[in-house]
This record gives C-alpha cells, sequence and structure tokens, in this order.
C-alpha cells in the first residue's frame, strides 16, 4: 500500500526506525502496529507504558478578542452542551460539537490554561471543526496550533516515564492541564488519554517531539503503540470511537454520554441550551431516548465487528439494533463489542443476538468499560 | 507431496487426492497474532475461490478461500484454543483444514515456491 502521498507527522522517521507498520489514515501516514503486534502492545500498555503518537488529531487554540478566558467560554458554549465557564484553569473536559438535529459533529476535549483554551479534536473532522468555529466565534480567535506534535503517554508506569524528565507531573490528577517543560521543550501536558489507564497527554512544539519522543522511549518498560492497540484499548475501556459509535446521526444522549452535559446547561440550569440542537438534546435528557450504546459480550471466541445487525430472536425477525465497534479484547481474553439497541433492550445482562456470517451469536448487554479504568482521581 | 501456493497467500501439500491447507509465513505476519479461526463443516462442497474458512485477528476478518474445487474434511481442532498457533507456526502445526480435491486439473494453475516467492519479492 502505498504511503507517498500522505501527510507526515513529525515522528514519521521516528515511525520508521520503531518498524512501524504505516497504513492510510485520516490522510497520514500512521504506524498500525510495530513489530510486537497489536495483541502484545496492548498488553503492554496495561502493564507497562506505552508511547502513542497522536499528531494527526487537531490542536486548536480559542482566545477571546476581549482577551477574557470567561467571554471565549462562554463563546464555545454555543457550539457545544458542556459547562465551559466552569473549567478551572489548569483542567480539561470532554465535550462535543452537535448540529441543529442534536448529532454529533465531533468530540473533543477543551482545557482551560490561563487566557486560552486548548482544543483537541479528531483528525477527520479538524477541518470542519475549524471552520464551524471561524464561522461562529466571530468574538474569538481560532488558531489551529499547526506546528505541535502530541504524544500520549499511558499505562500504569506512565507517570513513572514521564516524571524523569518533567518530575511535576507527579503532583497532576486526573484530567489537570499543565504548562511545563519536558527536556528543555515547552509543552502543555494533561493527565488524561484513550485507553483507561492512567496517563498523559503530551502536546510538543514539532521541531521538539522527536527528541522528546525518544527520551521517552528510552525510559525502562516504554514501548511504542500503534493505533490497532489504540483502537483495541478504547474499546476496552468503552470509549466512543467518532465516526464508528458516534456521528452526525448519533446524539449524546442516545450514545449514553449525558454525564458530559452538565446540569448548568440543562432545563433550569443558569444556562440552559444555547447549543445547536439543544431542544432536542434537553427533550431527550426529560423524557429518554429510543435506542442507546450499550456494552456487547458475545458468547464464543469469534469477534462481532462493526456493522453487524442485532436482534431480540435468534431466527433474525426482530431487528433491535447494530453493533458500532468490535473486537478481541486482548485485557478481557474475550470478543467485545458496542452498539446500539432499542432502550427496552438497554438494561445490563438483557440478552440479544448478532448476526455473524449468517448465524445468530448470543450476546449479552455488558456494562461499560470492559476493563475498569485506573484514572488517578 | 507436492507443494503450491495461491496468490492469496496459501499453501496446499497435496498427499493423494487430499490436501493440507494453510496460510503462508508472508500472510501470517501481514495478520499479527489470530484470535479466532472457524472452519466450515465437514461435508461441505465448495468451488475454487468460495470462502472454506475465516481467521480474524484483533483488527479484522479475513477469508481463507478454496484454492481448488473440492470438499472440506476437516479443521484443525487445535486452533480453537490455541489460534496463535497459526502465526507462529503458520506452515506447520498452524495448519487450518483438511480438504479433498475433486479437480486436481486445477492444481496446475497454482503457484509453486519459486512463483510465490517472486509474488511476494
Amino acid at each position: 500500500m502505498s504511503t507517498d502521498s500522505l501527510l507526515h507527522t513529525p515522528l514519521f522517521s521516528l515511525h520508521e526506525d520503531q518498524g512501524g507498520k504505516m497504513v492510510p489514515f485520516a490522510g497520514y501516514a500512521m504506524p498500525l502496529n510495530y513489530a510486537d503486534g497489536i495483541m502484545a502492545e496492548h498488553r503492554h500498555v496495561r502493564t507497562h507504558a506505552g508511547l502513542f503518537d497522536v499528531s494527526h488529531m487537531g490542536q486548536v487554540k480559542v482566545r477571546a478578542r476581549s482577551g477574557s478566558v470567561e467571554a471565549a467560554a462562554k463563546a464555545l458554549e454555543r457550539l457545544v452542551p458542556a459547562d465551559i465557564v466552569a473549567i478551572k484553569n489548569g483542567r480539561q473536559r470532554y465535550t462535543q460539537f452537535t448540529n441543529a438535529q442534536g448529532g454529533i459533529l465531533d468530540d473533543l476535549m477543551v482545557a482551560r490554561l490561563d487566557d486560552t483554551l486548548l482544543l483537541v479534536v479528531n483528525a477527520a473532522c479538524k477541518a470542519a471543526d475549524i471552520a464551524l468555529m471561524q464561522d461562529e466565534l466571530v468574538d474569538c480567535l481560532v488558531e489551529p496550533l499547526e506546528e505541535r506534535a502530541l504524544l500520549a503517554l499511558q499505562g500504569p508506569e506512565a507517570e513513572q516515564a514521564l516524571a524523569s524528565l518533567a518530575p511535576d507531573v507527579k503532583t497532576m490528577a486526573f484530567m489537570d492541564v499543565r504548562a511545563l517543560d519536558v527536556d528543555g521543550a515547552s509543552c502543555v501536558i494533561s493527565r488524561s488519554g484513550y485507553t483507561g489507564e492512567d496517563g498523559f497527554e503530551i502536546s510538543v512544539p514539532a521541531l521538539d517531539a522527536s527528541r522528546v519522543a525518544r527520551q521517552l522511549l528510552a525510559q525502562p518498560n516504554v514501548k511504542p503503540i500503534g493505533l490497532g492497540a489504540r483502537d483495541s484499548l478504547r474499546l476496552e475501556a468503552g470509549m466512543c470511537l467518532y465516526g464508528a459509535d458516534i456521528d452526525e446521526t448519533t446524539t449524546p444522549v442516545e450514545a449514553a454520554l449525558e454525564w458530559s452535559i452538565q446540569k448548568s446547561r440543562r432545563k433550569g440550569g443558569a444556562r440552559e441550551g444555547g447549543f445547536p440542537g439543544a431542544d432536542i438534546i434537553l427533550g431527550q435528557l426529560e423524557n429518554g431516548v429510543a435506542r442507546r450504546r450499550v456494552g456487547l459480550l458475545a458468547e464464543g471466541r469469534a469477534p462481532v465487528r462493526g456493522g453487524a445487525p442485532l436482534y431480540s430472536d435468534p431466527a433474525f425477525a426482530d431487528g433491535i439494533g447494530k453493533v458500532t465497534s468490535g473486537a478481541f479484547g486482548p485485557t478481557v481474553e474475550a470478543p467485545v463489542a458496542m452498539g446500539y439497541v432499542a432502550t427496552a433492550y438497554a438494561a445490563p445482562k438483557s440478552p440479544v443476538f448478532a448476526e455473524l456470517r449468517g448465524r445468530a451469536v448470543p450476546a449479552v448487554v455488558a456494562s461499560l468499560p470492559f476493563v475498569p479504568a485506573r484514572f488517578k482521581r | 507431496m507436492t507443494l503450491y501456493f495461491t496468490k492469496e497467500h496459501e499453501w496446499l501439500r497435496v498427499e493423494g487426492e487430499s490436501a493440507v491447507v494453510g496460510i503462508t509465513k508472508h500472510a501470517a505476519e501481514e495478520l499479527g497474532e489470530l484470535v479466532f479461526v472457524e472452519v466450515r463443516d465437514a461435508g461441505t462442497e465448495v468451488k475454487a475461490g468460495e470462502s472454506v474458512a475465516v481467521v480474524e485477528s484483533v483488527k479484522a476478518a479475513s477469508d481463507i478461500y478454496a484454492p481448488v474445487d473440492g470438499e472440506v474434511l476437516e479443521g484443525n481442532a487445535a486452533l480453537t484454543d490455541d489460534p496463535a498457533r497459526v502465526s507462529s507456526d503458520p506452515e506447520g502445526e498452524g495448519w487450518i483444514l483438511k480438504f479433498r480435491i475433486t479437480n486436481p486439473d486445477q492444481l496446475s494453475g497454482l503457484l509453486d515456491a519459486a512463483a510465490y516467492a517472486a509474488l511476494i519479492a
């Protein structure tokens, strides 16, 4: 497969040096896995620490023209259902850009650091997200940070590895964000990630990225991890993949993401609604939804994958939903999946049937995550 | 005993009218560690090019195609509990199925070891 016409992140040469199997992803040449393979990389992150290149994701700075970070937060609330005003300095929060139908245009992290909101958005959506903000947030300066790479260091030994280069990270809690020097590079570090493990995301100037990455890989028990394990780790952690588990046709309530909509934005809240699709989303919070995103555990060892239809019966008479992500979970040591089912089947332990190669595979609805989160609260 | 290969990265060890079928070392490396192997029921008759088995890695499912017309005799039962055997020894203990060849004339259309080596070079 040719990767000649693809964009490269600042770590492209490092991936090649490390033996990364490069594949096209969202217009970039990215490592699917390295020599150890997806299963071993996945287990390494759960037991030690893994370094991911997520530089393809969009990093965007949003500042109010007035200079007031409260004004920037209020402006961003016109596009997302989370309480952005309440984010304290040095903290971050998960939210979604919504459309007029209540569907999800993208999901993102929003951090507040001094006079600035720092956003991390999905690679495939970043151009549209930036255009949306530049059109809608006329009272703000929306600045894509093109010259920065993004590294994720994840796993129970991530703190130890990063602290050897930036000791202050030991004092950070889950979802804290801080500007810190790492080996002389001016970084913005958040204690967060996409694996369910403790860990950090490190925004680093592009020119310093390769050096910082090599320094991290030189720490004991840190290995490079590709996109394959990133996907199986996030699936076991019950986290959504944009474009698979959530998209423009799914609302945050259908996607079981209502925990990310704080009271202040709900009916009767101090800043109720005011984001695209608020009437629909707030109505769903009050009245419920017809379908919900759930975890699914199938019998046997055959992975049930995205797209598989779900039924209430083994004869496929009564369709009740479909699988949106599925794989073999290396830590669970069984197939794990998530998907949407009619609300009557959304309670844990509800029996359902997935269609796999024409056969009915019995499955049960399972609580998410499949692997308990180990964040440092 | 004659060893054949296919463009779909399978090998076929023919003894008389039966054959043992597996995937090549090259294919095993490309797929990564397997988590599940499923062979169609013994007695299933297939034409060349039809699916006789499915192998799954963490990431994706891939079909194994019948190299020639024939009938499934048995799947490798050891793979039910240890599918990773295909990854560690694809051309030995990680064989996938035994197969009865019903149209031996089609064997001449397959690759020999040298032609397969050239294909993946």
